[in-house]
């Protein structure tokens, strides 16, 4: 009788136990929900929903996107570790995000509980003025914000968001003082630097895609030349020091197995490298980029640090 | 022109089929209260990735008109607007169908939404690149004005006393203020609850600021809900027709207000909506009942708010800069489609941009039988289903519509803690509407008086930033003239009374 029992009991607990011993080899064996923590339309949702088909042919499973914006993502992030860790809820992490918000307020999670498996693709940071603006180089920019401190205007998306932080660290490296003007995301900025209520604004390389001719791009912040823009010099080759944006990569709970997130990551970077996919996302001005597990230690320990620095001196860290 | 051969590529039998259920879908979810425009498009917009280009835009245009004009069915028939472009619907649609004319405001609702969606649209078709540069015209001082200037209107809605309006309006402007700043990021109002970080979301608030008080009131009184007209006249086309014939004025401003709004991005079809009915009102012969169930001023709220979405392509399809949310959305699928918004678009990808026009106006088309008959069924179905299903089934709407919003319950909670405040409210004379503009209109003035300081600061002269631009002096003069005029009606009428003494 106890014998039988407990036989049962061995037997329900390894039937309880087998969806969690299958995974890795067949993962994902069913659709992967994939939260976006920000609302549809914007570079978080474009990125996953080319990611989607290539996620489809690779794997044979669906990507289901969903959204769940608020509190500039970290509603999603706070509850991240909470979900359910079997590789078939993934969430989209930002960067400067996942560090800047938990410096400045108690947001409900850490910098260090946001477990990303790959950063897929940045959008780098872009400085532009209209097209018909007396600023024809960066030096002409330059050298018109020096003359008058803090009269030139930029616009960009947020207060203390990737565009303000492109912002400061070029003011500092260019030893210059402009004024930013945050607007209520990139459509609104964008508006304002058309409508020349600003001198000139910080976008991305998505925006100067989205944009035109309308605009002309002083500089972009890459190692080299976007390949779809290859009349926008860098930072670099102008003298300055400048390489970086917004950072996209795929997270999931702390919880899921080792074995899963290595698989995840693995379709990751498999999708990153199709040739269809690698195109549409430069054609729409994203940079690809590949962080996968064995480099994201580092990776992470030095935006954690260039950031973290950054936030001291803009008075943004409150701790 | 010569565009017309792009009617004929838009006039493909997958193509009307693909208008045809997103003017279905469009119209059923807007309807629904909680579920706006935005939220119509994006949960859609992956059915059409794997579509044709055009096709896939005339669907998106086609479920996003649609939405528009849904909102007006929750707005007439149990005045909570369905979406915001609906607000000021309920002024006089729900009197409309209190009193037994439900049918005959959905039916001057489809008709107003079909006027002003066309107008919107040939804009979009004729004039769309000229136009465009009104939208660059308005910068933050602009938008901090037009802000200003729709708050003054509270105390020209006439729903109730004036200054209970404009206390009202002052409660949205703090509600406005709760959460993380969007210029700024400062942190305010906020306590240690979680759930209100990310603000006051203004469709939780429109649906427990306006559905709860009606919920309770349904519980709490023995009295049906709305009765039909004394006998069931069909769709009332004819009557409909009288009125919108004497109305033709009132139609043209309405759907002119509403394309030039939607036009400016961040202004949006509650605004559009609130400045047509408040002109409709201001121009009306004595003796109309507006407020109180006049059918002039649905015509000019759902002639507005659906000139919007020809308006707010404008921008879209030409500078790349969304007019409206759902703009944002279409962008970003359009994106995704590989296709390239912006200057080059009209001549590099003219095609698909004409077919879409075109699609978008034949999709309006199909909105006025499909939106008659779908009203008809609404209207039915609302004064058929007894209070002991309805009341019920709209709340279970007003939780899911509210949890939609993010996928999380903070809004859920935030809509039910304003419900029943609002109630309480409402027993003591203070109405909905001011309380959401004022939460709408808030943060919009905000943005503007700090991002205008912020660039007149850096030029030197922020008197002059606000008050020396020459479009930012034309909407203070309306300002002052929305501020005078009831004054100087009141003073009219006064006049007038003594005169026939």
């Amino acid at each position: 009788m106890t014998v039988r029992l407990s036989r049962s009991l061995v037997a329900a607990a390894l039937l309880a136990a087998a969806p969690m011993l299958a995974h890795a080899a067949d993962y994902p064996e069913k659709t992967v929900s994939y939260i976006i923590p920000f609302g549809p339309g914007g570079e978080s949702d474009i990125s996953a929903r080319l990611q989607e088909p290539v996620f489809k042919k690779l794997t044979g499973q669906s990507l289901a996107i969903q959204y769940k914006p608020g509190a500039g993502g970290a509603a999603s992030w706070a509850q991240l570790n909470s979900m359910t860790g079997d590789g078939y809820t993934v969430m989209g992490t930002n960067l400067p995000h996942i560090v800047l918000q938990p410096l400045q307020k108690d947001v409900g999670y850490q910098t260090d509980d946001i477990n990303t498996v790959y950063w897929f693709h940045y959008t780098p940071d872009a400085l532009m003025v209209t097209s018909d603006s007396p600023h024809k180089t960066l030096k002409d920019f330059v050298e018109a914000a020096k003359k008058a401190s803090g009269a030139t205007t930029m616009s960009g998306s947020g207060t203390n968001s990737a565009n303000h932080l492109a912002q400061q660290q070029f003011d500092k490296l260019a030893g210059i003082k402009t004024t930013y003007v945050p607007f209520g995301g990139t459509g609104p900025s964008n508006t304002a630097l058309l409508g020349k209520q600003v001198s000139g604004s910080w976008g991305y390389t998505t925006v100067q895609m989205q944009l035109g001719d309308q605009v002309r791009c002083l500089a972009v912040a890459m190692e080299k030349r976007h390949p779809k823009l290859p009349d926008c010099p860098t930072f670099k080759e102008q003298g300055f020091d400048l390489v970086g944006g917004a950072y996209r990569g795929v997270g999931v709970p702390k919880s899921t197995p080792a074995d899963v997130q290595a698989k995840l990551a693995e379709v990751l970077a498999r999708i990153n490298a199709d040739p269809d996919f690698i195109r549409k996302m430069e054609e729409g001005g994203f940079a690809m980029l590949d962080v996968g597990p064995a480099k994201m230690a580092k990776f992470m320990a030095d935006v954690k640090a260039r950031y973290e620095a950054l936030a001291k001196e803009m008075g943004i860290s409150k701790k | 022109m010569g565009s017309f051969e792009y009617l004929l590529a838009a006039l493909t039998p997958v193509n009307l089929l693909f208008a045809l259920a997103g003017v279905v879908a469009g119209t059923v979810i807007g309807a629904l209260p909680g579920l706006t425009a935005t939220m119509a498009v994006a949960v859609l917009v992956p059915f059409t990735f794997s579509l044709e280009p055009s096709s896939a835009l005339i669907a998106l245009g086609a479920i996003y008109t649609g939405a528009i004009y849904g909102g007006a069915y929750a707005a007439i028939l149990l005045n909570t607007p369905g979406t915001p472009s609906s607000i000021a619907t309920t002024f006089d649609g729900y009197p409309m169908a209190r009193a037994g004319r439900g049918d005959l405001a959905l039916t001057l609702a489809c008709l107003a939404s079909v006027f002003g969606g066309l107008v919107g649209a040939v804009f979009l078709l004729l004039l769309a690149p000229p136009m465009a540069t009104v939208a660059l015209k308005f910068g933050p001082v602009e938008y901090f004005w037009l802000a200003v200037f729709g708050l003054t209107l509270i105390s020209s809605l006439g729903e109730g006393s004036a200054i209970k309006g404009l206390m009202g309006g002052c409660m949205g402007l703090l509600l406005s203020m709760v959460g993380v700043a969007e210029v700024g990021g400062d942190v305010r109002y906020v306590g240690d609850a979680k759930a209100l970080l990310g603000g006051i979301d203004i469709v939780s608030a429109l649906i427990g600021l306006y559905c709860m008080p009606v919920l309770i009131d349904l519980v709490a009184t023995s009295v049906a809900h709305l009765h039909a007209a004394e006998k069931v006249a069909g769709f009332r086309l004819r009557e409909a027709g009288e009125i919108l014939r004497r109305s033709k004025f009132n139609l043209a401003r309405s759907s002119i207000i509403g394309t030039v709004v939607g036009i400016l991005p961040g202004a949006g079809g509650s605004i559009a909506a609130l400045v047509a009915y408040s002109e409709a009102k201001r121009s009306a012969p004595p003796g109309a009942q507006y407020g109180k169930g006049e059918p002039g001023g649905v015509l000019a709220t759902e002639a507005a708010n659906n000139a919007t979405v020809g308006g707010g392509f404008i921008p879209t399809l030409v500078l790349g800069i969304p007019g409206t949310p759902p703009d944002a959305i279409i962008l970003g699928a359009l994106l995704v489609q590989g296709i390239r918004t912006g200057p080059t678009l009209f001549t590099q990808q003219g095609p698909i941009v004409y077919t879409f026009i075109w699609g978008l106006i034949l999709a309006t088309l199909i909105m006025l039988p499909i939106g008659l008959l779908i009203g008809r069924f609404a209207f039915r179905s609302i004064v058929a289903i007894p209070k002991a299903v309805l009341v019920p089934g709209v709340a279970m709407l007003t939780v899911l519509g509210s949890f939609s919003v993010h996928n999380n319950p903070h809004e859920v909670q935030q809509m039910a803690v304003l419900g029943v405040a609002a109630w309480g409210l409402a027993q003591v004379g203070f109405t909905a509407s001011p309380i959401v503009l004022g939460l709408i209109l808030g943060s919009i003035a905000e943005s503007g008086y700090v991002q205008g300081h912020l660039i007149g600061g850096a030029r030197g002269n922020v008197l002059a930033e606000f008050f020396a631009r020459p479009i930012s002096i034309g909407i203070m003069a309306l300002i002052l003239l929305g501020l005078l005029w009831p004054l100087w009606a009141k003073r009219r009428a006064r006049t007038a009374g003594a005169g026939l003494e």
